[in-house]
């Protein structure tokens, strides 16, 4: 009771990413909180994935396995959780705001009546004061997000509510297994009290899932080009460089929308979310949006010929200047120095 | 005998989040919307076109939008008869202030049980916001089955919808029976244009309100005045609870907002001559951040 629940989306056979991202952020909230941390695992024979959850620091899965959930489906899949939060009574609930959890986590408030914050980059324990009738709160969770279009950093509670709900996008949280698994256990839920054939109205007819093409957020070295750099052909000057100092490209969604570059390359809010040992951005201005999925780099390099571009405040080394002329000159001395 | 269908659109409109300034925020950290231009919210513009599809597909089906907001959200009602709609509402009411995204759908659910459509299709999300709460929230109120993300309605064949939805690695076709919730990607086509001749029809369209407001239509005869009327809903027109609007139905509350602070970081200032650029290529080399 009163614990924190996270939902594990699983995805061809294992779990995502984000899964045990949430796993590793649950733990810490759960130590802070002295509560127990656990995941809810739904889809059809998917029990060997708890070892991972273990590994993760799960120390209860509650499993929910059916041959017909198979594939991710709103309403039995909603019908699962909701039941679950109603006995369970977790005081923080999170998902990964994948298009599974965006659409799974506000049916659940809903019908829970309680509040969701959707893609939070940030969650914090803390305590609040109402204004009004001087009640006090303590041990909420702080969901700390970019708001209106990124100008703001909104932190968002919910005083009265449970459970307290949250999405976080992919890469957003650190993962990191435990040396050793916890004991966890596994509790099962029985689907067939839960979900009726009502539950099966809207049929999938067809799936197409592709592999992630593209893979930028394993890269050690980011070269991300936004819409300064001024065309698809133009961003060429970008991979060249990547391919020298054997790193990735990105971009920034200004970048994206006039197709310069792959959807799968976006970096930032609506994005994916990158801590490279190098960040090199080249034609960005460095928007909130976008710096929110990369500010965490170890080390940024801003090139952009405005001096009062955004982006250099947040820069180790701030290039100002032509990108058109900087880049070739790396890659020029970069071939001349490294043997 | 051919289907026909009452559909309603949600839409909003939205603040332009892509043109925001420092001075469109108040003291209070809340954002000062009259102080940007006001936009038809993008995805909801795609979730039109879809619902204008089947409208084509299904003639004698109905288009209304459905929108929730202040008096001059009437232009999103307006915007909508420019490109076919048939027609729309306004909920409007102060008690709707500080909703949040599951207060705002219950009002919305209150309002499209009294209109009582078979398919009722929204935005994905809104720029203001990008929740993309509110579409599936209304669809638990309706008890309705959702289709999040649809990028294509592409038929209606014994009683169910066949829907194509963009995910985010593929995409998947599902069948869903009527009465039920569609959100609409963004990777949907975009809206045709506004018709010429319904522009001329519909741009007196206006609410009682705005009618009070000013004396614009004036001169338009009575009966062209009622004919061309916005109707605006409020609770008392909605019904329901009212603990459930506005802020007392809003489980969220807004603790604390922050105006964007770059973090103060010692940055070291390049130029583009080689000599700079070449110097920091050895720095990185030497510190084994690259090579
Ligand atoms: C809800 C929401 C979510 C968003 N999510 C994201 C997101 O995930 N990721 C993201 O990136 N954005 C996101 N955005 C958009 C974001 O607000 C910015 O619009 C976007 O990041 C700007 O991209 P940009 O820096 O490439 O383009 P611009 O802002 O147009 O900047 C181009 C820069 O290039 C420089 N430049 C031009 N020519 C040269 C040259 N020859 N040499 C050097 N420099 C040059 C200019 O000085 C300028 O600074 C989001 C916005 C909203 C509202």
């Amino acid at each position: 009771m009163n614990n924190i629940i996270i939902y594990i989306e699983t995805e061809g056979g294992r779990i995502a990413d984000v899964s045990l991202e949430l796993l590793t952020k649950g733990r810490s909230l759960a130590n802070q909180l002295s509560c127990k941390l656990e995941a809810l695992l739904i889809g059809n024979n998917v029990e060997s994935l708890s070892e991972e959850l273990f590994l993760y620091g799960a120390e209860k899965v509650h499993l929910a396995q059916d041959k017909r959930l198979e594939f991710y489906q709103t309403l039995p899949y909603s019908a699962i959780t909701i039941e679950l939060f109603k006995q369970e009574k977790p005081q923080i609930a999170l998902f990964g705001a994948t298009s599974v959890g965006r659409d799974l986590a506000p049916r659940v408030s809903s019908s829970l009546m309680s509040g969701l914050t959707a893609d939070c980059t940030s969650l914090e324990i803390g305590g609040h004061k109402e204004a009004k009738s001087g009640k006090e709160y303590n041990n909420l969770l702080y969901q700390i997000r970019p708001a209106f279009g990124g100008n703001i950093i909104a932190t968002i509670i919910n005083p009265d509510h449970r459970p307290q709900m949250a999405t976080v996008r992919e890469g957003v949280m650190k993962k990191e297994p435990l040396e050793k698994a916890v004991k966890g256990k596994i509790s099962s839920i029985d689907v067939s009290k839960i979900v009726t054939d009502s539950d099966f109205i809207v049929q999938i007819i067809e799936r197409h899932i592709e592999d992630r093409k593209v893979d930028i957020k394993g890269s050690p070295v980011i070269i991300a080009g936004g819409f300064g750099v001024g065309s698809k052909e133009n961003f060429k000057l970008l991979y060249d460089l990547a391919s020298v100092l054997g790193g990735e490209v990105g971009a920034s969604r200004a970048a994206v929308d006039a197709g310069f570059a792959e959807p799968a390359r976006q970096i930032g809010q609506t994005g994916v979310t990158v801590r490279p040992k190098l960040y090199i951005a080249v034609g960005i201005s460095g928007q909130i949006q976008h710096t929110a999925g990369m500010d965490q780099s170890a080390m940024i390099i801003s090139i952009n010929n405005d001096p009062a571009a955004p982006i250099h405040q947040i820069a180790d080394y701030a290039i100002i200047g032509d990108l058109n002329e900087i880049i070739p000159r790396m890659i020029k001395s970069y071939k001349q120095n490294s043997k | 005998m051919s289907k026909k269908f009452k559909i309603v659109v949600l839409a909003k409109q939205v603040p332009d989040t892509r043109n925001v300034g420092k001075n469109a925020m108040k003291e209070d950290g809340t954002v000062n919307r009259a102080a940007l231009p006001a936009i038809f919210n993008p995805e909801d513009m795609n979730a039109l076109e879809q619902a204008l599809r089947l409208k084509d597909r299904f003639p004698g089906s109905e288009v209304l939008l459905l929108t929730m907001g202040p008096g001059r959200a009437a232009e999103v009602i307006r915007e909508g008869y420019y490109r076919g709609a048939d027609g729309g509402v306004l909920l409007t009411d102060r008690k709707f202030a500080g909703a949040d995204t599951l207060a705002t759908s219950y009002a919305l659910s209150m309002a499209i049980k009294k209109i009582s459509p078979d398919i009722i299709i929204a935005g994905r999300q809104a720029i203001d916001g990008d929740t993309a709460q509110v579409g599936p929230q209304v669809a638990e109120k309706l008890k309705l089955p959702q289709v999040t993300y649809a990028e294509d309605i592409q038929g209606f064949e014994n009683g169910k919808l066949t829907i194509k939805r963009r995910l985010e690695r593929g995409v998947e076709t599902v069948q869903c029976p009527i009465p039920a919730v569609i959100t609409v990607h963004a990777t949907a086509p975009d809206c045709r244009p506004r018709n010429a001749k319904q522009l001329m029809r519909f741009k007196h369209a206006r609410t009682i309100s705005e009618e009070q407001d000013n004396e614009h239509n004036s001169y338009l005869p009575l009966n062209t005045k009622e004919s061309l009327r916005i109707p605006e809903w409020s609770v008392s027109d909605v019904g329901g609870d009212e603990i459930n609007y506005g802020l007392s139905g809003s489980p969220t509350k807004v603790k604390k907002i922050e105006n964007i602070v770059f973090q103060a970081k010692e940055s070291k200032k390049l130029t583009s001559a080689y000599e700079d650029i070449n110097s920091l290529i050895c720095e990185l080399i030497s510190s084994h951040t690259i090579g």
